[in-house]
């Protein structure tokens, strides 16, 4: 099936409907209050553990899911904050997951590298970098089988696309010609090291070629950009045509992990992609381009503002784990 | 009826797949060649290529492949040629299938089964280890090692509508059907009654429940996979000198039937434990462990492990067959705790 926007953007290239550009917004901006407000929760309380922070990057999360549904699949990472809120997830619960609380998704038993919603065809975040590639080829495998015309996104980091499971992956889903879209978030950094480093190619999109699928690279900082280019990948997928790698240069604007203060970075690059920070950019051409006025663009932004804040207040007064709950999950009973 | 564990397995693979199209197999060459050790041959005549998929030789892939499908309403059935590859997609096994249920908050399960050959038959340090251990040391996988055609079938068709992701390893010199390359050494011909046949009916074996192969009184030796056959050998060999062991093959080795071997171990007072795996930190070092915690005062002798030594499994037949345990071996280690608790 393909979806509606998909079929207006088409009636009028090169533009957006207005209810799909607003639609990339309102996702950025709840994924960039979501990541401002845990950061600011996790610097004056005591949350345990780490996280991954996907502010910078949100224009890839919001520009590939605007184009799914619910009973789509994707498949995410240790920096999977950005995509369970794109796809849709329940922000209650991925902020309970956060305080590991009872009542997060993963009933405080996973954390911010394990945040999943599978009522939306959110898989999980993953804790091993590629973890999660291989899941998203076989939830379109079974797509593919059961014939009900779902399709499934792998998103990954640019230190993925140096395990052997993302080449598997690959190619495995191009001999099945299977209906997924490996979506690389090429953020220049695995960790510390730079990608250039330890990758021998420019564009990891290239390596489509040996999979003998289509590659491209998009400007992940764009969101109409990564809409276009994903919509093709996915209507390529949903069409029986098989797997597409999409690669989006982008940007984290935060360390590596909680409070990592990327040292390894010059302030003159974090400056650089700063000044192309998706939101403040589409948030300009909003009002330009589609005359979006500037009280629909702030009750977006407050929208988002309560949704959060209701998330936190839910995760705050929400109990802990019993103890001892932690068995009843080893094991699927029957 | 199955009389080789070989024709067991393709049974309960065509009664599962009859009766849930939810059932996929995938593997390397399962659905052309039809498996290495053809447990799938005509499968992918009778199902079609969409059910019964050849794959690359990609490990990681196909079990990844695997939890993706079994999160989102597969069964997948996962042929991994020799035990020994499942190294190579480790990740996929021990840190997502496994856990994913549990790092989730229950939100979803992972119903696969992942088939592989074990034990040694001549063919080096790569192709013959039996690593039962690994996966009994992951929370979240079931381990089961069948010991005959019936206990074959059945706990196969229990472990696919089992709604986790269960390790079935299948002892080679027990399957009774051709190797790769037709040079079979298999021990089949030789097993007695114990190589159960698997007959044509509907059956469950239940996971997590032991066997006892053999009833006796002095003695209890905790056999798994192919010593379950040395150990019945053993006993018949003992029971000429009015010696009286029982055989209890767990079947399950994850969930272990643990009651049934200290229900045993109270009634005969003794204890030896047979398996293929190395010694330290093995199947027989967690029986050991269990029967010091809670069965110590029904033991009038120390408890001994049959079992390889600390060592990779050398290719000279020779060599293999002094590190893997014999009959002798266990004739040897049961004499020593009947003489050490006189």
């Amino acid at each position: 099936m393909e979806p509606t926007n998909r079929t207006k953007h088409r009636d009028r290239p090169g533009r957006l409907d207005r209810g799909t550009a607003l639609g990339l917004y309102r996702t950025m901006v709840r994924i960039r209050k979501f990541e401002e407000e845990l950061f600011r929760l996790f610097s004056t309380r005591a949350m345990p553990g780490s996280m991954h922070q996907y502010d910078g990057e949100e224009a890839v999360a919001a520009g590939v899911c605007a184009h799914l549904g619910i009973q789509d699949y994707v498949s995410s990472t240790h920096r999977g904050h950005g995509h369970c809120i794109a796809k849709g997830a329940d922000l209650r619960a991925v902020m309970a997951e956060m305080f590991a609380k009872d009542t997060g998704c993963c009933r405080g038993l996973g954390g911010s590298m394990h945040i999943a919603d599978f009522r939306v065809g959110m898989l999980g975040a993953n804790g091993i970098v590629a973890g999660g590639i291989p899941h998203a080829v076989g939830a379109a495998w079974s797509a593919q089988y059961l014939g009900n015309g779902r399709v499934s996104v792998a998103f990954f980091g640019d230190g993925a696309a140096n395990e052997g499971v993302f080449h598997e992956s690959l190619n495995l889903a191009a001999v099945w010609k299977l209906p997924v879209v490996f979506v690389c978030e090429n953020n220049l950094y695995g960790f510390s090291t730079h990608y250039r480093r330890v990758t021998a190619v420019q564009d990891i999109a290239t390596r489509a070629a040996a999979y003998a699928m289509p590659g491209r690279v998009a400007d992940g900082m764009d969101p109409q950009a990564v809409y276009e280019a994903a919509g093709e990948a996915l209507a390529r997928a949903r069409r029986g045509e098989g797997p597409s790698l999409l690669e989006c240069k982008t940007y984290r604007f935060r360390g590596h992990s909680r409070f990592e203060p990327a040292g390894y970075r010059t302030k003159e690059e974090l400056e650089a992609w700063r000044t192309r920070d998706p939101l403040p950019a589409w948030r300009a051409r909003l009002s330009a381009e589609w005359g979006v006025p500037e009280a629909e663009l702030a009750a977006v932004e407050r929208e988002a503002d309560r949704e959060i804040a209701d998330a936190v207040s839910f995760a705050e007064s929400s109990p802990d784990p019993q103890p001892g709950s932690w068995r009843r999950y080893i094991y699927a009973e029957g | 009826m199955q009389t080789k564990i070989v024709g067991a397995l393709r049974q309960a693979l065509i009664e599962e797949m009859d009766r849930d199209p939810a059932v996929v197999l995938l593997g390397q060459d399962i659905e052309v060649f039809g498996g290495a050790y053809r447990v799938t041959e005509g499968l992918a005549a009778r199902y079609g290529s969409q059910r019964v998929r050849d794959t690359p030789i990609s490990e990681a892939a196909m079990i990844g492949a695997a939890v993706g499908a079994a999160m989102t309403g597969l069964r997948p059935v996962v042929e991994i040629q020799f035990n020994d590859f499942i190294a190579c997609g480790m990740d996929q096994l021990c840190n997502q299938a496994a856990k994913i249920r549990f790092m989730m908050g229950g939100q979803v399960a992972v119903p696969m089964v992942l088939r592989a050959p074990c034990g040694a038959t001549g063919r080096a340090a790569q192709h013959s280890q039996s690593l039962e251990a690994w996966f009994m040391h992951t929370p979240g996988l079931k381990v089961l090692m069948p010991s005959s055609p019936y206990d074959a079938k059945g706990l196969l068709k229990s472990a696919i509508r089992d709604d986790n992701p269960v390790v079935v390893l299948e002892h080679k010199m027990l399957y009774g059907g051709a190797s790769p390359g037709g040079k079979a050494k298999t021990a089949v011909d030789s097993l007695g009654a114990a190589y159960r046949p698997a007959p044509d009916e509907e059956y469950l074996v239940p996971l997590g429940r032991a066997e006892i192969k053999r009833p006796g009184r002095d003695l209890t030796v905790v056999a798994t996979g192919l010593m379950v056959h040395k150990a019945l050998a053993a006993a018949a060999e003992l029971e000429k000198e009015g010696i009286s062991l029982e055989v209890l093959d767990p079947r399950t080795l994850a969930p272990l039937d643990r009651e049934a071997i200290l229900d045993s171990v109270a009634r005969t007072g003794r204890a030896v434990i047979a398996s293929e795996d190395v010694i330290t930190c093995g199947f027989g070092a967690e029986v050991a462990a269990l029967l010091a915690d809670r069965g110590l005062f029904h033991l009038l002798a120390p408890v001994r492990r049959v079992c390889v030594p600390d060592t990779p499994i050398p290719f000279a037949p020779a060599l293999e067959q002094e590190v893997i345990p014999q009959v002798q071996d266990i004739l040897r280690a049961v004499r020593e705790v009947l003489e050490a608790s006189a």
